[in-house]
């Protein structure tokens, strides 16, 4: 009824638009903003950061305290807590980032295919959709890590795999919505193909969702993986993982405890980070939410 | 007046944040009387009802001034005291009765919670009481009715719940926020003279917003004209429509119907013809529709069974010339829009064919079909709707001429800069969002990106029915100029008698899928030969009180309503048609 319209003499800045979609970011987004990139930073330059190398032994630093030499103490063969902390960060996020990239695109076309072109062809792929998601994501990844065997690529695919299914059904979901408004009609009339339709104009409508998604699938992510490695299914040793390294300590849980704690605040952090990052996003883009809280 | 008022408003602003809205607005209403509050969307009229309701959304809203409802202070009212003058003392009709009752509660339910809250009724008494309020907004067969889900009733029958809803407790004062315009005109026609009856039956008084002028000449007593939350013209019915003081206020009255509501009686008894008759101006049509028809299946059961069809459009057949617009006329579920999706290939088409000059639409051959796609546009009716609004508007129109290859980028780009420009916009706006434009504005883009493809027709479905009535006849006047410099021809889709009967050379008149008369606007609209076009044309808003009650209102259909809906094995019987005049063709009654 109110009549909305800008001002017609006065162009928006299309910079000011952006700025003004940051500024509504609130401040624990920002919060988890600095964590990933301090931890992206973290492991991009850990042969800097780091003070010993990460598969360095020594007998004599056995289960050493936190000090001057060993910032945050050593694990039960010498190595460096700190040093295997950095280089861990990587494995963690790559693992998790890429894993979340490969669900996204795959799962966010599935979905959108489904959902654009309707009938036999949703039926089916959101019926094997919902097989993949019946499944516990941790039990299924295991099954998979533990029938192709326990390298980056697999764990990556492994996760993706279990991570897809979520991307489909808010992608599907976006397109329908999209579907029957009229400005896709319009596309139609005028003689659009239907993957330009899809991919020029609908896609970028639920994006945002996609956006959300990811980066709350991402916390996730980053938690299958430590928990592979929890259980031994991660990356070989003496590959430093965070999962990995909690299972290290998780002997000496007694005599060291810092050996289990400090890679699990590690994890706890990354995780932390991602869900502030995607609640955040998911208020500015939908401010009804907001109100909800 | 000399009885006091029942509701009366002074100095009232109101204020959203630092921007004030409405303006030093004054007025009363006696009671018995309708007070019109007439301005296009955003002149504040839809907000001082909200501020008399006290539902200004909180923190943000602030209303100064005082409005007293016999004799007390609503502005400063506790919330708790203002909930039971809400509903109870002041009652609401809204626009949208589509989605203004509740579609889970029975309606039955849904009047008798009103009931009992307000007045305390229970049991056997309050059934009585929701049966009498059904039957005093004459729904019929109230008592099977009352059980019944609101989507088994029809936009008139749930506007006319909405009235007993809001009449339940007798309330001093209903406003009605343009309770008609989502209806159809025959429908509109019903509830006016109801709520009409029923007002001087319960002496209560009315706030009625609206912005359509014709609804004005036809309710109201007083009227205040607003625009941009200022009052420009007040005064009674009589003084506003014969002596306007404003130019705005002429303008709105202006722009009104002329012709129609006038209409004499046929000349000459029209004459039979043998077979589908088809006109169009010049010598060779653009478009050529023979026997199109439309279904779309019905489907029941668990096993979804085909159980009937809804015979949307029925062998209508016509034909448009080179520069010409054939209007398209109906009601609501006519099936006028439904023609016009089919010739671009959004409905399914069951039988009859489409010709584009003269060349016969394979609708199953890409290449015939990209042909037609480049030849035939559309402009839809919702200018919000139709723009993607993550594409700037030089894309969007640009958009087209690269997807179908008819020009290089840089071509497309000097066409679209040009195209900008003829249809009243800066080009150097090329970059921004629709977003960013208004409805007008987005109307005169989506006409560009249509005339990008220099097609030979445009198919605008209701393009103007969204607009506020100034910018309706911009938009018309640019059409109508447009067409003249490309010699476009426009299939002119509305419900809307005046936009038609300025841009239309010829109109066809839709009724439950089938054309029953076709022929020259002057003819259609002044001679009408069809039943259905008669009342139609009757139940259009007068445009000017003095016209009131010297026309017969439009004869309620008594028959049991048609059902687009058939059984499978369903026949429509063949069609005859008679001639009134050159070109003007009438169906006959089967």
């Amino acid at each position: 009824m109110t009549d909305t319209t800008v001002a017609p003499s006065t162009p928006i800045d299309r910079k000011s638009s952006i700025r003004a979609f940051l500024g509504q970011l609130n401040a624990s987004t920002w919060i988890g903003v600095f964590i990933v990139l301090a931890l992206v930073l973290a492991a991009i330059f850990a042969p800097q950061l780091a003070t010993h190398s990460p598969a360095r032994q020594s007998i004599m630093d056995q289960l050493a305290l936190p000090g001057s030499q060993f910032w945050l103490g050593a694990d039960q063969f010498g190595r460096d807590i700190w040093t295997r902390l950095l280089y861990g960060a990587r494995y963690s996020l790559t693992i998790g980032m890429s894993a979340i990239l490969v669900a996204l695109v795959v799962g966010t076309v599935i979905g959108m295919i489904a959902g654009y072109v309707g009938g036999r062809i949703d039926i089916i792929f959101m019926q094997v959709m919902d097989v993949v998601l019946a499944f516990p994501s941790l039990i299924l990844g295991l099954a998979l890590v533990a029938l192709m065997g326990a390298t980056l690529t697999n764990i990556i695919i492994a996760i993706a795999f279990t991570a897809t299914p979520a991307f489909a059904r808010i992608a599907r979901a976006g397109v329908i919505t999209q579907r029957d408004r009229e400005y896709v009609q319009a596309c139609r009339a005028m003689g659009f193909s239907g993957p330009r339709i899809l991919f020029r104009h609908i896609m970028p409508a639920i994006l945002p969702e996609v956006m959300v998604m990811a980066s709350l699938w991402m916390a996730t992510a980053v938690r299958t993986e430590a928990s592979l490695a929890f259980i031994g299914l991660g990356l070989a040793p003496p590959t430093p993982t965070w999962g990995g390294m909690v299972r290290d300590g998780f002997d000496n849980i007694l005599s060291a405890f810092h050996l289990a704690i400090i890679p699990s605040l590690a994890i706890l952090l990354l995780v932390l980070a991602f869900n502030l990052i995607g609640d955040g996003l998911r208020d500015a883009i939908d401010p009804r939410l907001k109100d909800a809280s | 007046m000399n009885k006091s008022p029942v509701i009366s408003v002074r100095n009232l602003s109101i204020s959203f944040g630092r921007t004030t809205v409405v303006h030093d607005l004054n007025f009363d209403i006696a009671p018995g009387s309708t007070l019109a509050l007439v301005g296009e969307s955003g002149s504040g009229k839809s907000v001082t009802s909200l501020a008399i309701m006290g539902l200004l959304p909180e923190r943000i809203g602030r209303a100064k001034g005082s409005i007293a409802l016999e004799g007390r202070e609503l502005l400063t009212l506790s919330e708790p005291s203002m909930q039971k003058v809400r509903g109870g003392r002041v009652s609401m009709i809204f626009q949208e009765p589509m989605t203004s009752l509740n579609p889970v509660q029975r309606v039955g339910d849904q009047l008798a919670e009103v009931i009992r809250i307000h007045k305390g009724l229970r049991g056997a008494a309050l059934k009585e009481a929701v049966l009498d309020m059904l039957r005093k907004v004459r729904i019929p067969d109230p008592e099977v009715r009352m059980h019944q889900y609101p989507h088994t009733f029809s936009g008139g029958m749930r506007q006319r719940v909405m009235i007993a809803m809001a009449l339940a407790c007798n309330p001093a004062l209903i406003i009605a926020d343009e309770p008609t315009t989502a209806l159809d005109v025959t429908v509109q026609a019903q509830t006016l003279a109801l709520l009409k009856d029923l007002q001087r039956e319960t002496q209560t008084a009315v706030l009625f917003i609206t912005h359509d002028m014709g609804v004005v000449a036809e309710v109201a007593d007083n009227v205040l004209v607003m625009r941009r939350g200022r009052e420009i013209e007040s005064g009674t019915v009589h003084e506003v429509f014969s002596a306007p003081k404003d130019a705005y206020t002429r303008s709105l009255i202006e722009a009104a119907p002329s012709l129609v509501g006038k209409f004499a009686e046929t000349r000459t008894p029209p004459q039979p013809v043998q077979g589908v008759p088809v006109s169009y101006a010049g010598d060779a049509p653009v478009l050529e529709v023979n026997d199109l028809t439309v279904r779309f299946p019905v489907r029941s059961g668990f096993f979804g069974r085909l159980t009937g069809m809804v015979h949307a459009v029925e062998h209508a057949s016509f034909a448009i010339g080179k520069g010409e617009t054939l209007g398209l006329v109906g009601e609501s579920g006519s099936g006028k829009s439904t023609i016009g999706k089919a010739i671009i290939n959004l409905a399914p088409i069951d039988s009859g064919e489409v010709r584009v000059s003269g060349q016969r639409v394979d609708y199953g051959d890409p290449q015939s079909l990209a042909r037609m796609r480049r030849d035939v546009q559309m402009i839809f009716q919702d200018p919000f709707g139709s723009l993607d609004t993550r594409q700037t508007i030089g894309s969007a129109i640009m958009e087209p001429m690269l997807v179908h290859g008819l020009a290089k980028r840089a071509e497309a780009f000097e066409k679209m800069q040009w195209l900008m420009e003829r249809v009243g916009l800066d080009p150097a706006r090329a970059t921004s969002l629709p977003h960013e434009f208004s409805g007008g504005q987005r109307q005169r883009i989506c006409i560009a990106r249509a005339l990008a493809m220099s097609p030979k027709l445009i198919i605008a479905d209701e393009a103007v029915s969204a607009l506020d009535v100034a910018i309706k006849g911009q938009i018309i006047d640019l059409m109508i100029d447009l067409q003249k410099e490309f010699d476009v021809s426009y299939l002119f889709i509305s419900h809307d008698m005046a936009a038609v009967e300025r841009i239309c050379d010829r109109v066809a008149v839709m009724y439950f899928g089938e054309i029953v008369e076709i022929g020259k606007t002057e003819d259609v609209i002044g001679h009408p030969g069809h039943d259905y076009t008669r009342r139609l044309l009757s139940a259009i808003p007068i445009t000017h009180p003095d016209q009131r009650g010297k026309r017969p209102l439009p004869s309620v259909d008594l028959t049991k309503p048609r059902s687009p809906i058939k059984p499978l094995e369903y026949r429509a019987p063949p069609p005859s048609w008679s001639m009134a005049s050159e070109g003007h063709f009438i169906r006959s009654a089967s």
